[in-house]
């Protein structure tokens, strides 16, 4: 008997074992970019032509040279402040444009709702000109407002957190209703907690959304004070042009945050993915 | 608050939807619907932010449709789409298919992939810069040096420029797709699988009958999504070539990079309007290609 059992699980074993082997050389092979720029962000100059991953004399003077003159320091808190209140701002508003298009009935939801949806349909790239334009005219360049004001709201999250509340029973606000809560609190303390699978997916996507934005932020600002960090990282790689591991040290300053960030809210990040995959 | 107090239940709820919705409605208007007529107005005008805008009709647009660079322009574009989103569902598709039946260290090979995902485009494109230079800095040169192979040119011949700088970004996109496949797969019901077992069906014709079929949602929404992503591909381009904007004899240079130089570079803003406008009607027909596959899907 022990065997035969044997041998049946050793005539399955060598495909699967084929399976795994490829798949995890191929996630191997997916991370080794970031891998040789972290490792290129801690080799002295000289070192950094050959193919070794771990440096012979490994060095945080990159870092130390980097981060000296503290810009790094500038647009790092630049995009954190930006990214952070962008976020809280879309995904309030978000929400509560979702929540009352899928809970209220009026004249009008329709409309409004297909106009949201269809500025789906508008790219950011078009919308560029007359963006500048306005921020020209009210004074709004090179301040945090003029690179945040259009992704206070998103036409993705709202269509997203619309679909979310549908699975919210109607049963639950007409009670908090003849409870005596009024709507924004119905909408707050009893909608709100609900949904948090999907307000921290929204959260995740925003953020990492606006931490990464690029031409905006480069189209909106020529104050180096003010350039979010890969605008930041942009300038400082032109002007260090040939010393690379000056660059991928900058290059790594601007990507560990989201690594770590990824490391620690995997679950939650991969959830997110998988939710608004199905639902948007 | 006496006029409030004498409304039906119906009518306070008419009131609280539209204060609810009061600062989003003008948002919309004037952040999302007001410059997308803007940019279509600005496209018939010349203007160059010093002097007075001046009408021009369609001089625009006849301007750009003999402009060669415009036609190099539009063929780099659809060149990043044909490439990058068949290849990156391919390589996600075979990807996911796979995973999905791997059990031992699931978790942790799929976080592998999706890596790349999490970073900043700007900082990759530099990075795969670094990756392309020539022997002795380059990474790629380097690797083939040691194993006795000629040097590639990469990001300097016009040949090689454009998936040169194509292969960061469909690098970082796979994590996104095979997650979303790996949904795609999980949600076809088990039982079709059981019956075709039974049937004693080859693993291939199940995939092909069975697998795909099934997975055409997913499908289009990922063949829409990474198609917008190529057409407006912009930052890897930007970064991978700050020393030559658009490559060697503008061989790598996308529509987006083109407007952005129009606009910011030239100031040439009614030009840059005009094409804009193009770009939005291509992402248009993509989208309403789109609604018509999903539309079709409802009655078969």
């Amino acid at each position: 008997m022990t065997n035969a059992f044997d041998y049946s699980r050793k005539r399955i074993a060598p495909a699967k074992v084929i399976r795994w082997t490829l798949l995890a050389l191929g996630g191997i092979a997916m991370v080794m970019p970031i891998v040789f720029m972290l490792s290129t962000s801690f080799k002295w100059p000289h070192e950094i032509y050959n193919l070794k991953i771990i440096p012979d004399e490994p060095t945080i003077e990159n870092y130390t040279y980097v981060l000296e003159d503290g810009r790094f320091y500038q647009w790092f808190w630049n995009s954190l402040v930006i990214s952070t209140i962008t976020t809280i701002s879309a995904v309030l508003f978000d929400s509560i444009v979702g929540y009352t298009l899928c809970k209220f009935r009026f004249r009008g939801r329709m409309i409004v709702f297909v106009a949201i949806l269809s500025t789906l349909m508008i790219p950011t790239e078009m919308l560029v000109i007359p963006w500048y334009l306005m921020a020209k005219d009210f004074g709004w360049l090179n301040s945090y407002w003029g690179i945040m004001f259009p992704g206070i709201m998103t036409a993705f999250g709202t269509f997203l957190m619309k679909q979310f509340f549908e699975s919210v029973p109607n049963d639950f606000l007409e009670a908090a209703r003849i409870d005596g809560l009024n709507e924004f609190q119905i909408w707050w303390s009893v909608a709100m907690p609900l949904v948090t699978p999907a307000l921290s997916a929204l959260a995740i996507f925003v953020f990492l959304g606006n931490w990464t934005a690029f031409i905006w932020p480069l189209i909106v600002t020529n104050d180096p004070e003010l350039y979010t960090l890969p605008v930041g990282l942009t300038t400082f790689s032109v002007e260090q042009s040939v010393e690379w591991e000056l660059i991928m040290t900058g290059a790594a300053l601007a990507t560990i945050p989201t690594l770590i960030v990824f490391l620690v809210f995997q679950r939650y990040i991969i959830r997110g993915v998988v939710m608004t995959g199905i639902k948007g | 608050m006496n006029f409030y107090r004498n409304l039906s239940i119906k009518q306070k709820q008419v009131v609280w939807a539209w204060s609810f919705l009061a600062i989003p409605v003008l948002f919309y208007t004037v952040i999302r619907f007001y410059p997308t007529f803007g940019a279509v107005v600005l496209s018939f005008q010349e203007w160059n932010l010093l002097s007075d805008k001046s009408w021009v009709g369609l001089e625009n647009y006849q301007k750009l449709f003999s402009d060669p660079v415009f036609w190099k322009v539009f063929k780099n574009t659809f060149v990043y789409l044909l490439i990058g989103t068949p290849l990156s569902l391919v390589i996600s598709f075979a990807i996911a298919y796979h995973l999905d039946k791997v059990t031992f260290m699931h978790a942790t090979i799929r976080a592998l992939y999706f890596l790349p995902f999490m970073t900043s485009a700007v900082a990759m494109a530099w990075l795969w810069r670094w990756f392309y230079q020539p022997v002795p800095i380059g990474l790629f040169n380097n690797i083939l040096a040691s194993i006795g192979i000629p040097q590639l040119p990469f990001l300097n011949s016009t040949f090689s420029a454009l998936p040169s700088i194509l292969a960061p970004a469909v690098w970082a996109g796979l994590g996104f797709q095979i997650i979303i496949f790996m949904a795609g797969l999980r949600s076809i019901p088990t039982s079709y699988y059981e019956a075709a077992e039974i049937d004693g069906v080859g693993s291939w014709t199940v995939l092909r009958e069975i697998t795909i079929p099934l997975l055409k949602p997913t499908i289009v929404f990922l063949v829409v999504f990474s198609s917008i992503g190529f057409l407006r591909i912009f930052d890897q381009v930007f970064n991978m070539t700050t020393n030559d904007p658009g490559g060697p004899l503008n061989s790598t240079k996308p529509l987006v990079l083109m407007i952005y130089d129009t606009a910011f570079n030239a100031f040439d803003m009614g030009y840059a309007a005009a094409q804009t406008v193009v770009l939005f009607t291509i992402l248009l027909i993509v989208s309403l290609v789109q609604l018509f596959i999903m539309r079709e899907r409802k009655y078969d």
